[in-house]
């Protein structure tokens, strides 16, 4: 059985059709990376992983540790282990940094059969994560990711996927917007999840996030379709020759 | 007020003409006093009660909510007092404060802290007593602002309003703790409870209220009025909750009178009774004056609730700013109107309204109306309204982190209503209404999981 099995996944959204049958599968250990062209469909996937309700899955399945990812809310996800890290997080306007953290942390918590953490635990976990992250005191406690420059909130996110401890990371174009220090932290943070035990699947359009967070495979998507597969140095091809040969092959 | 004369007379009106006529010679207050009242009540007569053809109730149709006219509570015992008090709910018990008791309207001073708050330049008195006394300023006290003075509702106090507590703050004064106005309207039966506080702020006082209208019976008639008057260089925070019986129709009139170079916090936070009016007069008497006058409301259930505000800008130089929260379930109606009034020669206003509603639910309604009223080319002012429903992306958000749909629809409904909350600027007040908001939001929980 494999870790995340995604079958023939087939996604509209207002009746227009998105991915157009999608096969992929990912294990323990492994850093999948999707790239492709504006519109190819990758940020649909990356939703459609975490269960935005906005997505019509038609066709096909997604089996995550033997069960049908599918059928689950998107909390159920998380607490099965499933984090995304938003392109664009969402600015929640009233609501803590803290108290969000403490609330996600202990909701997962319970869901998977474990005692909620006391404030000192929690306490301790978040500042040994936001260091890692660069992340701040101040920030954390402003409301989340309320006046955040691009690059704090997308710290913020590598800083939640840290402190939750997912197995299975979707990092939605985490590179963009990001100048090549802020890169470098993000990337650093990302790198120091990586184990045998966590699987990671980088969304991204650019190559240059790869040589940062380097892959086992990458996957070139093009309209709603994976049209090529190979190890790190197709990241490279791409870069050198662009997508426009991979429109014809989806063509 | 230019509706006709109305004849036909609902039993309602019918009962509330009786009633004043049997109750007047027992009202506190011999001439000019009794003369106030009888005008005030004669206004009433005249039109009615208000109706959705008159435009200040428009949305509030009191004439169709009042079945009957209850009997005027009289006033309790001090053992019945200290009984109903013992056990009545307080949401601001966590806060140390100076307390007044009112029960049904009458102030019971024995179960009050009047003497430490002498200590503290804070005079306190029974209305009833000092519209008895001999003083020739009486008749000031059910004196109406122009502002409000055409209002049914007001009229209705002024003519039946039997008691209630004057508040003096002495110029210059800063208790040390809020002082609570504690109202509570027995339950063993449903009575008309008519109460009228006048509070005035001496020139440079800084001080804080707390207002608490809790209790009464299925189809109580609970009417308070209240009057601040703000001296000049004062500070004035002023937090209220309404919190009355599922049954209960409420009409509270909050007349804000504020002086020069004053500060004004004025929060209204409504969560009770099956109809609710929260009428705010707010006035600015003298220059570079500012207030924020703030609202939050939750409905539930059939409930309706409405928020009405005048503001007037007679002066020039002053600043308002209002914030008005509603979240709505069920089949809930809330109301916002708001209206800023700029009078001629009142340059350099700054004001700006927002009404905010959250819908929780297909079938709950919210009505807003904001309305700019500018006589002057130098100002400032806007408005806006807005009602929707939860934000999709913020709940996608908070549920990919692995909070359940009904936890995050709460952090987000907590969120929404904070910010009115948090304006008013005192943290322990604003923990203990968010308390309420959050007893409101388990008793959602508790419904969504029912059905």
């Amino acid at each position: 059985m494999s870790f995340l099995e995604i079958k023939n996944l087939q996604v509209s959204v207002d009746d227009r059709s998105i991915l157009r049958g999608i096969d992929l599968t990912i294990d323990k250990g492994e850093v999948h990376a999707i790239m492709g062209p504006n519109g190819s469909g990758k940020s649909t996937l990356a939703y459609v992983l975490a269960g935005h309700d906005g997505y019509e899955v038609t066709q096909g399945s997604i089996t995550f540790k033997g069960e049908d990812l599918l059928a689950m809310e998107p909390d159920e996800r998380a607490a099965a282990g499933v984090f995304l890290a938003f392109q664009y997080p969402i600015e929640i306007p009233g609501v803590a940094t803290m108290t969000f953290l403490k609330t996600a942390l202990n909701a997962q918590r319970k869901k998977q059969g474990l005692d909620e953490l006391s404030t000192p635990d929690f306490m301790r976990r978040v500042k040994d994560v936001s260091e890692r992250l660069k992340v701040t005191q101040e920030m954390l406690r402003r409301p989340l990711n309320v006046g955040f420059s691009g690059g704090e909130k997308k710290r913020n996110e590598i800083m939640q996927m840290a402190l939750f401890a997912p197995s299975f990371c979707v990092l939605d174009e985490t590179d963009s917007g990001l100048d090549i220090d802020a890169l470098r932290v993000v990337a650093d943070g990302v790198n120091a999840l990586r184990s045998p035990e966590r699987a990671m699947l980088v969304i991204t359009h650019y190559q240059r996030l790869l040589n940062h967070i380097v892959p086992d495979y990458v996957h070139v998507l093009s309209a709603g379709r994976i049209v090529r597969s190979g190890g790190k140095e197709l990241a490279l091809e791409l870069e050198e020759k662009g997508y426009r040969e991979f429109d014809n092959a989806a063509a | 007020m230019t509706a006709p004369t109305k004849t036909l007379r609902t039993p309602a009106e019918a009962a509330l003409i009786e009633r004043f006529a049997k109750a007047r010679k027992d009202l506190p207050g011999a001439e000019p006093i009794a003369r106030l009242r009888e005008q005030a009540f004669a206004t009433f007569e005249q039109h009615g009660l208000p109706h959705r053809r008159v435009e200040a109730w428009k949305y509030s149709d009191l004439r169709n909510r009042l079945k009957t006219a209850q009997p005027l509570a009289t006033r309790p015992t001090l053992d019945a007092a200290a009984a109903v008090l013992a056990e009545a709910e307080d949401a601001f018990a966590v806060l140390d404060r100076y307390r007044l008791v009112l029960i049904d309207g009458f102030p019971v001073f024995e179960l009050s802290d009047r003497d430490a708050l002498l200590g503290e330049g804070v005079a306190v008195a029974s209305l009833a007593e000092l519209l008895t006394g001999e003083s020739g300023r009486a008749a000031d006290l059910l004196a109406v602002p122009e502002l409000a003075r055409d209002d049914i509702a007001v009229a209705l106090n002024t003519a039946f309003a039997g008691d209630g507590v004057v508040v003096l703050v002495r110029d210059g004064a800063r208790p040390s703790k809020p002082i609570e106005i504690v109202n509570i309207v027995t339950g063993a039966a449903p009575f008309a409870v008519y109460a009228r506080n006048r509070i005035v702020i001496g020139d440079g006082a800084e001080v804080t209220f707390l207002e608490s209208v809790i209790g009464g019976a299925e189809n109580a008639e609970i009417n308070i009025y209240n009057e601040y008057r703000i001296g000049a260089r004062a500070r004035l925070s002023v937090a209220r909750l309404q919190a009355t019986e599922a049954g209960a129709t409420q009409i509270a009139t909050n007349v804000l009178r504020i002086g020069a170079e004053s500060e004004l916090k004025h929060l209204s936070v409504e969560a009770g009774a099956g109809f609710s009016r929260n009428q705010t007069f707010a006035g600015f008497v003298g220059e570079h004056a500012c207030a924020d006058i703030l609202g939050v409301s939750m409905l539930d259930d059939r409930r309706h609730v409405d928020q009405t505000l005048v503001v007037d800008h007679a002066v020039s130089h002053c600043d308002g700013t209002e914030l008005f929260k509603t979240v709505l379930d069920d089949r809930a109606h809330g109301v916002f109107q708001g209206q800023i009034v700029v009078r001629p020669g009142a340059q350099k206003t700054n004001s700006k309204m927002m009404s905010q509603a959250l819908l929780l639910s297909e079938e709950a309604e919210m009505d807003a109306k904001p309305e700019l009223e500018i006589f002057a080319d130098d100002v400032v002012c806007g408005h806006g309204a807005t009602s929707g429903q939860i934000d999709r992306t913020m709940l996608f958000y908070l549920m990919a982190r692995g909070i359940p749909r009904v936890q995050a629809e709460r952090l987000l409904v907590d969120a929404f209503l904070a910010e009115a909350i948090d304006a008013l600027g005192d943290a322990a007040i604003a923990d203990a209404l968010k308390t309420t908001v959050s007893a409101w939001l388990t008793a959602r929980d508790r419904r969504e999981t029912r059905s």
